[in-house]
């Protein structure tokens, strides 16, 4: 570990399947007609922003790689294998290969461990790599020529309380960040999770319908707009305050985690995030939100 | 009968990949093996799980591949070691439970993917159950929002396909009792319930299923997860009681209770007897049908869902709809749901009638105008509230019009109405004049009826009607 290294972008990156459904890359083998084109669209912005940075990882947090016994990291250099969202099968069965980079895991590993979490890594090789990693990372990056780092998501929100997961999650973004420091790695952290989660139980037929989808009802979306003005006004600290209310009143999958652990990570940021797209995914508000670091720069 | 006889198993990995490492895994890994070997001398055809480890969201989804293989790893206990499964499924009992499913108004789904993860609940219970693939088996998810009313109709949709297909079925629930694991590492050795306060819960439990009564646990299920933190509300226990008859007449045996990691494990038998174990205290409802907020997406405003299976299709270049056979004037079917283009606008996301079986269920059903959404008859106040005179005699005459217009699009008819529920905002000054008006139209039906006064409805019109109908 040489030192230096930085985050150089994180993002709520959130994963429906959905929206590798709508892409139709040859990995994933349901085809579609298109469907939830504004969240794509900004996921496109925000490779194009990507493609504007020199990096060298991906880190994920993701809320369908749920753990109780501390968090874990996957610690196996490569993955190949299918994966079948078995919630959505219908619209992602997809074969992926992924290289991790184990050292910086073991990294994370390590300082999480230091900072007085239950942390594990995982080793076996025949371990299935969960779809909101899959997804998240396939649409920041769709040619996986980087490595990534997968983090699971720790149940102590539902567990214990909002303000256990919190108090976890953001020494977990600590050490996560330190760990990127001491590597000498350039990262990208993505938090793979939607905002609103109340969602429809039915399914319009085809999936990509779009005279049905909307949010499920309006307090979600004023919960959301609250959230996004928070973020685009770089009040992070006034947002992790509301936090624990945001995901009582609205159920989000920002219970996993993965959006605290990405602002502690970033050192609850003061600068003005950038909200590529905001849109509905079978009535859960999801948004694309890059924050640059650099933005910090007096 | 159907069902030979019902286990409830746990889904923790560790009886199956690590039973060496304690005394409680190895206990409840000699139950297993007990209740295999009753299994393997039971004259049964189907191995019917229920495992609360395979969540779903859209309703419920019931596993169809005829042979699904795989290498399991489970996402928390990795390094137990891997799985490698192959096992038989019953791809024909899984439709007709679906089928069964649907009809009870169930949203449900069957999947049959390469590579659709099989639980570790489900895997568990094959692995250390059915080793061989003696028996084929049949796998239903564990829907997360799912609560007691739609876990028993989905038990009872499991008994309508076993009786449909003929076959005889040992039921198998993968449970947990209490839930509530340790959230650090443990010495397995020294594996213990997590709380004294989980153990007496648990220990009451196995007590009541050791002494047959089911119906008693299931009626038990709310407290004890709410006292216990129970594993998915215990939904596991309703719908092996409503598979099984909602009952106490059965000979309960229990293998093993132990400890898995700080939740409550339970390896337990029922065998159908003709003796009652308790004379059972029934405090809640039962449901036949479900009738929840699965058809969130149905109405007027928010657009028609729809499954796989209903009649609307779909081309790679265009959507179209079209009407299901019998369904004649415009009607629309939504998955079991109907919006009829002839009748009043609803006036809020619900459709016109639902169909559930052999029944159709229509919505309150008022007196406007389907082309003008005038009120025929007049309104009976104005928009500032202030009363009007109407003419009940016509609005009533308008919605016998409104509710054949409904049934005759559904393949029904007003000949073949079951019950009328009539609700008037003036008994006192309209009931003889609407009462003249039905009889001219249901004298020779037979149906039965309830009036009843109520202070208003939603919009300004004086009558309105709730209809049950055969449905063909």
């Amino acid at each position: 570990m040489s030192g230096g290294g930085s985050i150089v972008l994180g993002a709520l990156a959130p994963h429906p399947p959905h929206l590798v459904y709508g892409e139709n890359p040859p990995q994933n083998e349901p085809r579609s007609e298109g469907g939830w084109d504004v969240l794509r669209w900004g996921y496109e912005r925000l490779r194009q922003s990507l493609a504007t940075k020199e990096f060298d990882v991906l880190i994920v947090h993701s809320p369908h790689w749920r753990t109780h016994v501390g968090h874990h990291i996957l610690g196996v250099p490569h993955f190949e294998s299918r994966s079948v969202d078995p919630i959505f099968p219908n619209l992602f069965r997809y074969d992926y290969k992924l290289d991790v980079d184990v050292a910086l895991a073991e990294a994370i590993h390590d300082e999480a461990r230091h900072a007085g979490l239950t942390a594990k890594m995982m080793r076996n090789p025949h371990f299935r790599v969960d779809y909101g990693t899959l997804t998240a990372c396939h649409l920041a990056n769709p040619s996986w020529n980087k490595p990534i780092v997968g983090l699971s998501s720790n149940g102590a929100y539902f567990y214990f309380s909002n303000e256990v997961g919190n108090e976890q999650m953001a020494l977990l973004g600590e050490a996560t960040r330190r760990a990127v420091e001491k590597s000498g790695r350039r990262a990208v952290l993505l938090a793979s999770c939607s905002l609103s989660h109340r969602h429809f139980t039915v399914e319009p037929d085809p999936p990509e319908d779009m005279s049905k989808e909307h949010i499920y009802h309006h307090g979600q979306y004023l919960w959301d707009m609250r959230v996004l003005e928070l973020m685009r006004h770089g009040k992070t600290r006034e947002l992790m305050d509301e936090l624990p209310d945001f995901l009582d009143q609205t159920e989000s999958e920002a219970k996993s985690g993965a959006l605290t652990w990405l602002l502690s990570a970033l050192g609850m940021p003061t600068y003005p995030a950038q909200v590529h797209a905001y849109g509905t995914v079978i009535g859960t508000g999801n948004a694309v939100v890059e924050w640059d670091p650099k933005r910090s720069a007096p | 009968m159907t069902i030979v006889a019902g286990y409830i198993v746990p889904g923790m990995p560790h009886p199956l990949l690590a039973p060496e490492r304690s005394p409680a895994w190895q206990t409840i890994r000699d139950a297993f093996e007990k209740v295999r070997e009753e299994i393997e001398a039971a004259e049964a055809d189907l191995l019917l799980i229920y495992s609360t480890q395979w969540l779903s969201v859209i309703g419920h989804q019931v596993q169809a591949d005829p042979a699904p293989e795989w290498t399991h790893v489970d996402p928390e206990w990795h390094e137990l070691g891997e799985i490698p499964y192959r096992f038989r499924i019953d791809a024909d009992y899984a439709e007709a439970y679906a089928k069964a499913a649907r009809a009870r108004g169930l949203h449900t789904r069957t999947v049959a993917y390469r590579g659709f993860p099989i639980d570790t609940g489900s895997v568990v219970a094959l692995k250390l159950l059915n080793p061989d693939n003696r028996l084929p088996a049949c796998i239903v998810s564990c829907n997360m929002y799912a609560d007691r009313a739609e876990t028993l109709v989905l038990g009872k949709a499991a008994s309508d396909a076993l009786r449909s297909s003929g076959k005889r079925a040992i039921a198998v629930s993968v449970t947990a009792l209490s839930n509530r694991l340790f959230t650090e590492e443990i010495d397995p050795a020294k594996d213990h319930v997590s709380s004294r306060k989980d153990d007496e819960w648990n220990r009451k439990l196995v007590e009541l299923l050791g002494e047959g009564r089911l119906e008693d646990v299931s009626q038990l299920a709310r407290e004890f997860s709410a006292q216990a933190f129970g594993d998915q509300k215990l939904k596991a226990i309703w719908w092996l009681a409503a598979l099984m008859g909602q009952h106490n007449r059965y000979e309960g045996r229990a293998f093993a209770y132990q400890p898995i990691w700080g939740t409550g494990a339970a390896v337990v038998g029922l065998t159908p007897t003709d003796r009652a174990a308790a004379a059972q205290e029934f405090d809640e409802a039962d449901a036949e049908v479900f009738a929840g907020d699965r058809g969130v997406l149905t109405g007027n405003s928010s657009g028609a869902a729809t499954h796989s299976s209903s009649p609307v299709t779909h081309s790679s270049s265009s959507v179209t709809h079209s009407s299901s056979p019998g369904l004649t004037r415009g009607s629309t079917v939504v998955s079991d749901a109907i919006s009829v283009a002839a009748a009043p606008r609803p006036v809020g996301a619900y459709p016109h009638a639902r169909r559930v079986g052999g029944l159709l269920f229509l919505s309150g059903i008022g007196p406007r105008d389907p082309k003008t959404d005038s009120i025929p008859g007049g309104p009976v106040h104005d928009s500032e509230g202030r009363s009007q005179k109407y003419d009940v005699a016509l609005q009533t005459r308008a919605v016998i019009e409104n509710v054949k217009t409904i049934l005759e699009a559904s393949g029904s008819s007003l000949a073949r109405v079951i019950d009328v529920t009539v609700y008037l905002i003036d008994m006192d000054r309209d009931f003889a004049t609407f009462n003249r008006v039905y009889g001219e139209h249901f004298a020779g039906v037979g149906a039965t009826r309830t009036t009843v006064a109520i202070k208003a409805l939603p919009t300004p019109i004086a009558v309105e009607f709730k209809v049950i109908a055969a449905a063909e």
